[in-house]
Formats: C-alpha cells, structure tokens, sequence
C-alpha cells in the first residue's frame, strides 16, 4: 500500500462526530496517564502521590495556574500553525524553526529598534517574529509548489539551518548577542515587552492573543473563500485546480499563515516570559504542536484543549519533581504515549476502513 | 434443462436496508445468464452470496441438483464457482503465469516450476480460445488481456460456473468485442457464465436469458431472444423509460466557440493534441467521438484552462482565452462537468452546500466579500437539489456519501445553474444506471433548448449519436471525421474511430 503523509493525518483527524473526537483525547489521555502510573510505580515512587503533586501544581495556587497558562500559549500558537498547514494538506514539521526564528526576529526588534511608545513597538517587535516565521515556511512552501519538494522533508532541513542560525547569532562573537557570558541577545525594551497583568505571577495574557487567533483561524477556514479554497486544496488538490483556484498560490499563502502563527508563538515567548532571545528558549513548542493539533482532531477548539492539557503537564511537573521527586522527564514519556495512542488511530482506522468498505460496497448494492 | 444453479428465497439485509429479498435465480447448464440491473439493486450482493463472499440470512443454494453451503471464497471455488471482479485482483509485477498459478503454484521439489506453468498456461488458452502471452508481466499487458487473466485464473482453479461482474465497464469498444468471442467459447466449452450488467445493449448481446433485479426483488426472467431493451427497460427503472431521447430541431445560432490548430502534451509531455480546429455554435452539441485516450480528455482540460496549450488559439464568444487562467474562464460563461466527478467534480469531505459552489465562489459570496455567507449557499444548494432532484437529507450531508447519480446530478445542477455561454460535458453518464441516464440526457438537451453551445465528449458511441447535432471523431489527437448527426451512422463513425479512414468527409 502506497503511504502518504497526508493520507495518515486525513486518517487520524477525519471524524464523523464531536463524540468520536473527545473520545479519542480521552482515551489517549487516559491511557498516557495510565501508562505514566506504571513507569513511577515501577521506579517504587506512588503515583497517586505524584499526579497529586502535578495537578495541584497546576490547579493549587492561583501562580501555579498562570503558570500552565503560560506553558498553554505557545503550545497553542504553534498547534494552530501545524494544523493550518494540514488543511491546506501540507505536514508542516518546520514549526520549530519558524518559532525560533520568530523569537529571534522579536527579540531583536524588541531591543534594536528604540524610542517607539509600546502601542507602536510591542505590534511592530510581534509582528516581526510574525514575519520571520512566515519567510521561513515559505521558502519550504516555495519548494514544493515550483519544485515538487515534499514539505516533509525540507521543513526538518530547515529547522536545523534556523537553530544553528539562532545558536549563531548568540554565539560569543555572534551578531545579536548581548555583553555577558550568557548566550543571549540584550533584553527587549520595556516598551515591547508583554509584562505580567497578575501582580506576584508572570502572567502576561499572551494566550489572549494565542485565543484570538484559534477564533480567528475557526472564523477564517470555516466562513471565509480564503478558508474554502485552502481546505478545497487540502482535501482535493485537482477538484480544487479543476474549480480554478490556483493550487500554488492557496499552498503558498498556507504556508506562510501556518509560519507566521509559529513566528508569533515564538515572539510571544520572547517578549512575554524571557524577554530575550536564546537560541535554548523552546523546549520543542514546535514538536509538541504536531501532537497537539493531531490530538486536538486539526480543531482550533480541540487544540485550545490539547494545548492546555500539555500546558498542565508541564508547569505540574515542576512540583512533581519537588515534592514527589518524580523526574519531570516523565512528563514527555506520557506526551509520548499521548502522541502514540494518536498515531495508533490512524492505523486502527486503516483496518476500520478495510472493513466498512466490504460494507459499503454491499450498501451500494442495497 | 439441467440447472447447474438454483438459487432458492435468499434473503440478506444489512443494517437498515434489505440488500436481497426472497430472491430465486435459476441458471441452466452451459447458458450465458443476465443479471440486469440499476446500481443498489442487489446484483452484486446476490453474487456475493453465490461466491461465498456473504452468508444468506436465509434461502438454499444447489449446484447441479446438491445443495450447497459455502463458507469461504475459497470453497466456492473448491465446488466450482469463480468470480472475475470489476477491479481486478492481479500483481502488477508478476507474469501472467505467476498471476494464474498463485496460491496453487506448479512446484518440482519445492521450488518453482516455471517452465511447467507457462506450458499449462499455453494449453489453458488455446483450449479456450484466450490469447494470451504466459511470461508477459500483467503490468504491459492491456486492461483486456488483465481481464483473460482473471478468466483464466478461475478456469484454472476448476470453476464451471464464472460470474463476470459488469466486465465491459473497463474494455474499450474492441476489448468487448473480444470478450464476446471469450464468453462464446466459454459457453460452448460446457461452462455456465452469470453476466453481471446494467447496460441493456450488453446484456441484449451476450446472454440466452436475463434476469432482472429492483430494489432487491426478481422482477422478471426473460428469453433474451424474445425481449427488448424497452421490455428490460422498463423492468429495471419500473416505470416505461425512453431510451432514445426525442430531440427537436433546432436553429444554430452564432459561433459560440472557435478553436483553431490546437496543439497540448500529454503528462509524459508526448503531442496529445495535434492541430485541432473546430468551432461550436450556440443551441448545437457537438459530440467528440473516440477510443479512449485520443486527446479528448487533453482537449476538455485545454479548453478549461487546466493544462497549458503549446499551440493554436481558443475563442468563446470573439474573445481570446487561449492564455486565460480557469476562473477566468468560468467567469467569460464556460462550465464543466468533468470525465471524473470523484477526482474533479466534486470534493467528497466537503458538504454538498460547499460542492455546489465549487468553482463559483464569487457568485455567492461577492455581496459580503471575504466573508462566505454559509446561510445563503445552503439555500442555494437546497434550490439546486430540489430543481434536479438530488436525493440527500440535507445539504450539509458530505457528497461522498451520495450515490453516483446523485452526485452527478449535483455537479450538472452546479454547472447548469449559471446559464453558461459553453457547456463541455465529458463522460456525464459514466457509470450512471438507466434513470440518471434519462434524466441526464434531458437535462443537456434543455440547456441546448437554452441556446448553450455544448461539446459533449462520451465513449458510449450510443450517447453520442443520440444527443449530438454533428459529430466530431478523434484519432490520435486529430479531428479525423466531421459528420452530421442526420446524415451518418454508427459504422460509419465506428470505421473513424479505429483511424480506418483520414480524409474529413463533408456530407
């Protein structure tokens, strides 16, 4: 059987009903969890006394809380940059170089340009990460519409060429780097700069935006002709070449929305949390992202709940570690098992639709 | 008459339909039986049944006389029984005997009998008259020669009884020819052959009696020789069906489309068009007869816009749109219903609200701009499916999951709805069953009644004779033969087709 990509994604995130949907988060949460139980068990530490310490670090304190949030935001901008591509029927693997890009791009502008009053300067520095990462999937989008070069493979090319662009830039004699030992650029001006909206907490309501966009991203695939003709190319690239609309340009124009949410994501990070850029600055926002929206079912609501789901993981797990001495690495084992439980969907539906097609067949001859 | 099949009260549903209801088929030794009928009327389910693919819920089968139980494909075939499928079950890198001998190899101390196989292979062709090429690789072979394979396959395995289903839906007009000569020899060899179809010119031609199934039930049995394609006609659809569509003359108006010396590749980039000049007046349709793969697909993608043209100028209306891109040309008033309403017409994990306004967007959607105004397309849609009688429930039903007919009916509502300049329509009736024919043949001739130019593309040389003004042939990318539809007939055409004569005749 021929594989294709974006035949698997098709199959894990096709649903029929909203049911079918939660009950695969569910089930593959719940069986993460399960699955994250027997490892700490198994390693003669109680579970119970670690999930304990994990959902009250999530839930226990209103920091605690603003800290998920915090961990939610670019999870969640990143996840609805994946899962844009994936309407458009593009695997975008490269949201982790946009994102660091974008944070790059951010943090530059948010030091380098000056004297703005922050209503100019905070747009102007998230719009550059914006525009960073948009560049960058493009030129992965430019290559598969001219060139025939799967998306797959030149996005994780890409993401090696922007980390050790990042790495570069704040290297000790890198361009970009502040004086110092640490491998950054300088802070970012107060004026561009999201600043914690919570007194005690480092809450700077960057997932405000991150929500406007999983809004917008709904209104705009859903109700819009630009939303239409992007799922038209995702779901049928001829029937959409055949109804006159340019399968190129619509690719491309996916493409470049998909990099510019990474950008943000990472513009969000920089200028919201550490407030300036280090190439180390995301644990791997964009990897997740490929999990969150697959598990989210390429939903933006779906996504908010998925996003916020490894949000509680890792901001718990700080606490976990603390008080249960759990290591916090057990955290990216049950992502693990989150993701693989996804994946396994598709192959089940595989054998599904092996099935039902006998079925439908003799359906036809009813 | 001895029967080799007796098929006795078979009852099999599926969840929420009764797919066979008290069904009984008897087959008589050594006779070529039709099975005729529309798409979803239980054909293939009951053969399904008789090559032990299903279980009936109720009813007896015997083969000559025994009764039978199967349980498994397998052991139908064990008890004489073998199945060619539409879509063929070969492996498209082994040889034609590799294919033949597999799952019952010839084997000399464990290994492959190569030699052996082939040699059995020959003597297995000659006996039946099925020429075929042993060591070929069923990849070079012709779709015909695929389907000898699969004849061959059961013959091997011992099958006295072979059931074709509708095995003429991939053969070019020759390749039937040739399975006639196959079905022939088969039945004079002593087997008994079930022919699965629901075309009526097929199943008038190949079989000595029919029987036709509706909705599940036996309609009627009949002496093949002592019916007619009105009488099998009308069992089918139950109702009286015209099969020839009564066409009114018609006064052409102004040249509507004018293509000259058109020239376009192929996707291996080879000349698929070579120099086509022909023009289309509005109220005419113009049919473009030919074998498959002449350069008529190229022409309807050159004239839509799809693929670029490496020569030759196209005109609608006076305007040059040789290098206009496809939404422009559907704006200019030309529409489309494509060969392949699957890969083309019709997104099939879209609704049907948003099917039907693929390809026009603006239209509904102009008034509020970037916004696509969800409320006013499922009024649309539901307009649509209310004037051509689109079954579905509702229009954010998705359109995969609509029958064929149906979902031809939506593409042609679609493309009907805008009044267009050009209507090209390209196989509108491929794999339709006899009612979506009518109604769709009428549909085209109401739009010429309109005044649209319509170049009609079709390989059922019956449909092109019957709908068509005048007619064009194609051969190998050229315009052979240009024929007036009062003045010509199906020989005539046919002779053009198979390039049999290249001067353009003026009648």
């Amino acid at each position: 059987m021929k594989f294709s990509f974006t035949e698997l994604i098709h199959r894990i995130t096709d649903r029929k009903s909203w049911l079918e949907s939660a009950g695969m988060f569910l089930g593959a949460t719940v069986v993460g969890l399960l699955f994250g139980a027997i490892v700490i068990w198994s390693s003669n530490k109680s579970p119970i006394v670690a999930y304990t310490a994990l959902f009250s670090g999530a839930f226990g304190s209103l920091y605690g809380f603003t800290e998920v949030l915090m961990s939610t935001t670019p999870l969640l901008l990143a996840g609805l940059s994946v899962a844009f591509a994936f309407h458009c029927g593009l695997f975008n693997i490269g949201a982790e170089g946009q994102l660091m890009l974008g944070g790059l791009a951010a943090g530059w502008a948010g030091y380098a340009i000056q004297g703005l009053p922050w209503y100019l300067h905070l747009p102007l520095a998230l719009l550059c990460g914006v525009a960073a990462g948009a560049l960058w999937s493009l030129i992965a989008g430019a290559l598969k519409a001219w060139k025939g070069i799967h998306e797959v493979i030149s996005t994780i090319m890409l993401n090696y060429i922007a980390f050790n662009i990042g790495d570069y830039m704040v290297s000790s004699n890198g361009p970009l780097k502040a004086a110092g030992i640490i491998p950054a650029t300088p802070y970012v001006l107060n004026t561009a700069r999201l600043l914690p909206i919570i007194p005690n907490t480092r809450f700077s309501g960057g997932i405000f935006i991150a929500l406007v966009m999983a809004v917008l991203m709904g209104y705009v695939l859903w109700h819009t002709r630009l939303g239409y003709r992007i799922r038209a190319v995702g779901k049928s690239p001829s029937a959409a070449e055949y109804a006159g609309i340019p399968p190129r340009q619509t690719m491309l124009l996916a493409m470049a929305i998909s990099g510019g949410l990474a950008g943000l994501a990472g513009a969000v990070q920089v200028l919201g949390l550490s407030y300036r850029f280090s190439s180390t600055f995301s644990p791997g926002y964009g990897f997740d992202a490929i999990a969150i929206a697959l598990l989210g079912s390429l939903h933006p609501f779906g996504i908010v709940l998925a996003s916020l789901l490894f949000g509680i993981l890792h901001a718990g797990s700080v606490k976990m570690q603390q008080t249960a001495g759990v290591s916090n690495d057990i955290i990216y084992a049950i992502s693990g098992i989150i993701i693989f439980f996804v994946a396994l969907r598709g192959v089940l539906v595989n054998f599904q639709s092996r099935f039902s097609h006998k079925n439908a067949t003799a359906k036809v001859q009813k | 008459m001895e029967l080799s099949i007796c098929m006795q009260g078979i009852v099999k549903s599926f969840p929420g339909v009764l797919a066979n209801d008290h069904i009984d088929l008897q087959v008589a030794r050594g006779e070529v039986h039709g099975l005729l009928g529309e798409n979803g009327a239980g054909k293939t389910t009951l053969m399904n049944i008789l090559s032990g693919m299903y279980r009936p819920d109720e009813g007896q089968i015997e083969l000559f006389g025994k009764p039978v139980r199967f349980e498994s494909p397998k052991d139908a075939l064990a008890k004489g029984i073998g199945m060619v499928y539409q879509h063929f079950m070969l492996i498209p890198t082994f040889t034609v005997a590799e294919n033949l001998t597999l799952g019952a190899e010839i084997t000399r101390g464990g290994f492959l009998d190569r030699s052996k196989s082939e040699s059995m292979v020959k003597e297995l062709s000659k006996k039946y008259g099925l020429a075929i090429e042993p060591s070929a690789k069923v990849q070079y072979i012709s779709v015909g020669a695929q389907q000898r394979v699969e004849i061959l396959k059961v013959l091997y395995r011992g099958a006295q009884i072979i059931i074709l289903d509708e095995p003429t839906a991939v053969l070019t007009p020759q390749e039937t020819e040739d399975l006639y000569q196959t079905v022939n020899a088969l039945r004079k060899a002593g087997h008994t052959i079930i022919f699965i179809s629901h075309k009526l010119n097929e199943v008038l031609r190949f079989t000595d009696r029919v029987t036709v199934l509706r909705a599940g039930k036996v309609v009627g049995t009949r002496v093949t020789s002592e019916t007619t394609a009105e009488e099998l006609a009308s069992l089918m659809v139950g109702r009286s069906v015209s099969l020839h569509v009564k066409k009114l003359p018609r006064e052409v108006d102004a040249e509507m489309l004018k293509v000259e010396n058109l020239k376009a590749l192929d996707a291996r980039r080879l000349p698929a068009l070579r120099g086509v000049s022909f023009n289309v007046h509005a109220g005419e349709i113009v049919g473009i007869a030919g074998v498959e793969g002449n350069g008529q697909t190229q022409l309807v993608e050159a004239l839509t816009g799809l693929i670029r043209t490496t020569g030759g100028t196209i005109r609608l209306d006076g305007e040059d749109i040789t290098h206009f891109p496809t939404s422009e040309r559907f704006c200019r008033g030309i529409a489309h219903i494509p060969e392949d309403r699957h890969r083309r017409g019709l997104i099939l994990d879209f609704s049907l609200a948003e099917n039907s306004i693929l390809g026009y967007p603006d239209r509904i959607s102009l008034r509020s701009g970037f916004r696509l105004d969800m409320k006013s397309i499922r009024k649309f849609c539901a307009k649509l499916m209310a004037a051509f009688d689109v079954r579905a429930p509702s229009p954010d039903v998705m359109a995969g999951g609509l029958s064929g007919g149906n979902q031809q009916k939506l593409v042609l509502a679609r493309e009907f709805s805008r009044c267009p300049k050009l209507l090209i329509a390209a196989q509108p009736t491929r794999g339709l069953d006899v009612g979506a024919t009518e109604f769709i043949h009428n549909s085209l001739l109401a739009e010429r009644k309109r005044g649209a130019a319509i170049l009609l593309l079709s390989l059922e040389l019956s449909e092109i004779m019957d709908l068509s003004d005048r007619i064009l042939v194609f051969y190998e990318g050229k315009i052979v033969g240009e024929c007036l539809r009062e003045t010509t007939n199906e020989d005539e055409i046919g002779l053009l087709m198979t390039g049999g004569r290249h001067e353009v005749l003026i009648h």
